[in-house]
C-alpha cells in the first residue's frame, strides 16, 4: 500500500482546472455587472410608473404611447429587456443546473429556458422599435396628446 | 456534532438564509417578467386590448400582488449588492452578516416608504 499524498496545507484550493477567461467566469461577471445596471434602469421604471403621480392608476395606452414617442424610454426600456432577461435567464440557468440531477430533464429545461427567453427578447424589442404611438383610425381619447396636436 | 437526534440537515445561518430567498425572489422576478413584457406587448395590438388587460393591474388583488412583486425585487437588489461587496470589497466576507441585517434594515424602511404609497394608488387617497 502506497502512502497517501497529502499536499501542503498552504496549497491553493482550486475548484476546477479551467483557469483564466472561460464561460462560467464570464457568466458570472455579467451578473454583477447586469445586477448594478439594473438597479438603476429597474428602480426608474418602477419610480415612474408606480410612485409618481397616481401610480399604476394612471398606465394606460396613451402614457406607454407618450414614454415611447420619443428615444430616452424607448432606450431605457430595451436595455432594461435585454439586460434583465439575460440576467433572469442566466440565473434560472444555474437553478436547473443545481436542482435538475438528471441529464434529459435538464436538457429539457433548458432548452424550454432558452427559447422562453428568447421568445421574450424578440417580441419585446420588435414591440418597442415597431410602436406607433398614434395608430391610424384608433379613438382618439385613448390616444395620447401629441397625436391630436 | 451531527447526531441522528439533532439531525444532520446543513442549516446554515445568515449567509445561507440569503442565499435561499436571493433565489426565490429571483426566480419570482424572472417569472413575473415574462408575464409582463406579454401584457406590454398588447400596445402593439390596440390600445383597447391594452388597456383592458392592463385594467386588471389597477384592481386590489394586483395592487397587492405589486407590493409582493417590489418587496422581491428590493430585497433581490440589495442583496445583491450585499453580494457585490462580499465579493469584490476586502472586508466583506468578514462582515457578511452584518451586511445581511444592512439589507433587511433597508428592505423594511423602504417598505415602510412603499406600501402606505402604494395603498393611497389603490384606494384613490391620493
Amino acid at each position: 500500500m502506497t502512502a497517501t499524498k497529502i499536499p501542503d496545507p498552504t496549497t491553493r484550493y482550486q475548484r476546477t482546472d479551467r483557469r483564466g477567461v472561460n464561460s462560467e467566469m464570464l457568466s458570472w461577471l455579467f451578473m454583477r455587472f447586469s445586477g448594478v445596471v439594473l438597479l438603476v434602469l429597474v428602480f426608474g421604471h418602477l419610480f415612474v410608473n408606480l410612485w409618481l403621480g397616481e401610480g399604476v392608476q394612471r398606465i394606460d395606452f396613451a402614457f406607454v404611447a407618450g414614454k415611447w414617442a420619443g428615444p430616452f424610454w424607448q432606450i431605457w426600456d430595451l436595455t432594461m429587456l435585454w439586460l434583465a432577461m439575460l440576467h433572469g435567464g442566466n440565473g434560472v440557468r444555474t437553478i436547473i443546473n443545481d436542482y435538475a440531477r438528471n441529464s434529459t430533464l435538464r436538457l429539457v429545461l433548458k432548452g424550454a429556458l432558452y427559447l422562453a427567453v428568447v421568445t421574450t427578447i424578440v417580441l419585446g424589442t420588435l414591440v418597442i422599435l415597431t410602436f406607433d404611438p398614434c395608430p391610424a383610425g384608433a379613438n382618439l381619447d385613448l390616444l395620447p396628446s401629441i397625436c391630436s396636436e | 456534532m451531527a447526531s441522528a437526534e439533532a439531525g444532520t440537515l446543513y442549516r446554515g445561518r445568515e449567509g445561507m438564509w440569503s442565499w435561499v430567498a436571493h433565489r426565490i425572489s429571483g426566480m419570482l422576478i424572472f417569472l413575473y417578467l415574462i408575464v409582463h413584457v406579454l401584457d406590454t406587448a398588447l400596445v402593439r395590438v390596440s390600445p383597447e386590448a391594452y388597456n383592458e388587460v392592463i385594467g386588471h393591474y389597477k384592481t386590489i388583488v394586483f395592487g397587492l400582488g405589486e407590493m409582493g412583486l417590489v418587496g422581491a425585487i428590493l430585497f433581490h437588489a440589495l442583496n445583491g449588492v450585499r453580494v457585490l461587496l462580499v465579493d469584490f470589497w476586502s472586508q466583506g466576507t468578514k462582515h457578511q452578516r452584518a451586511l445581511f441585517y444592512g439589507v433587511v434594515a433597508a428592505w423594511v424602511l423602504l417598505m415602510i416608504g412603499f406600501v402606505p404609497r402604494q395603498l393611497g394608488h389603490m384606494f384613490g387617497w391620493w
